[in-house]
């Protein structure tokens, strides 16, 4: 068990490669992830993470490379404040209106089982009794 | 239910007017009109410390807007520094601020054509986000005063300089 330990710890540290990155920081410039982006920064930063894996660097020093190179902003993760909030709220709001939606809809759904067998119509005068009876038993015939 | 849709509608509002891009500076030069020039302190390209357009007032200041990986941004160096050593005994510079770039590509361009301006590291791009820049190269001339009196959204030419610089370098502090 702590060999398994040792082997994922030297694993998760070791040298990255560059796919392992580019899917987790950003073209700056296109403010697309890396991974997708063909602008002349992105090629920039690309040949930054090569060189920094030449020299044996890790996935985590390899982005704190590029934050020091561009600012936080490189990372894929969004602003604390401003319009990025919006990736933490949007989510919250959704789950909300979902949950407040299944709500709604289960109490309607246990309303419509308490109601029964729908109500019987008023009571027939004995004068229209007897012609319904008189007009059913004319179609038995 | 309807307040959660109701803020979610709010975000996506405040989200696309948020996107939008700001002209004032477009307006205000085209009507001939001088604005404060926005600043940001920025860390000094190749040595440590900072530094600020504060710095330069009293100077005329050809602000340039530069990136080792925007060909038409290093192609016009050359062009700048001329510039530098024409207009540095007039109380004037030319201040490239870096947007955007390795530290180390970006020297090697100084190094590469001898740039002997000081350079600003715009790393994430904040100072340019406030003057609208998205056309890289991009300059803007600062007057003595710290407002804008003239940009250039695109490569500069001799001409431009020509016809831009001798008047705000003809004014007082």
């Amino acid at each position: 068990m702590k060999l398994l330990a040792l082997v994922l710890v030297i694993f998760a540290a070791g040298p990255a490669s560059l796919p392992d990155v580019e899917d987790e920081v950003m073209c700056v410039e296109c403010g697309t992830v890396l991974n997708i982006s063909t602008s002349p920064v992105a090629d920039q930063e690309r040949a930054l993470i090569r060189r920094q894996i030449a020299q044996g660097r890790d996935k985590e020093e390899i982005k704190a490379a590029l934050v020091e190179e561009y600012g936080p902003a490189v990372l894929a993760m969004p602003d604390e404040g401003g319009f990025g909030i919006a990736v933490y709220l949007v989510p919250a709001l959704l789950a909300l209106l979902a949950g407040g939606g299944l709500a709604m809809a289960a109490r309607r759904w246990r309303r419509s089982g308490d109601d029964g067998p729908p109500a019987a119509g008023p009571e027939l005068d004995p004068a229209d009794r007897s012609r319904l009876d008189a007009e059913l038993a004319a179609f038995d015939r | 239910m309807i307040v959660t849709l109701a803020a979610l509608v709010g975000l996506l509002a405040y989200g696309v007017a948020s996107k939008r891009t700001d002209t004032s500076i477009d307006e205000a030069v085209a009507a001939g009109q001088r604005i404060d020039a926005p600043e940001a302190e920025l860390p000094v390209l190749g040595r440590p410390g900072a530094s600020t357009l504060a710095d330069y007032r009293g100077k005329v200041v050809v602000m340039n807007f530069w990136a080792s990986w925007c060909k038409p941004c290093t192609e016009e160096l050359p062009l700048l520094e001329r510039t530098q050593k024409r207009i540095a005994p007039q109380a004037a510079t030319v201040l490239g601020i870096n947007y955007k770039d390795v530290s180390t590509d970006a020297l090697s361009f100084v190094r590469r054509f001898g740039l002997t301006f000081p350079n600003l590291r715009d790393r994430d791009g904040r100072l340019a986000e406030r003057y609208a820049a998205r056309a890289f190269p991009e300059t803007f001339v600062i007057d003595r005063k710290g407002r804008i009196a003239a940009r250039r959204r695109g490569p500069v030419d001799q001409r431009w300089l020509d016809e831009v610089l001798p008047p705000l370098l003809a004014e007082p502090a």
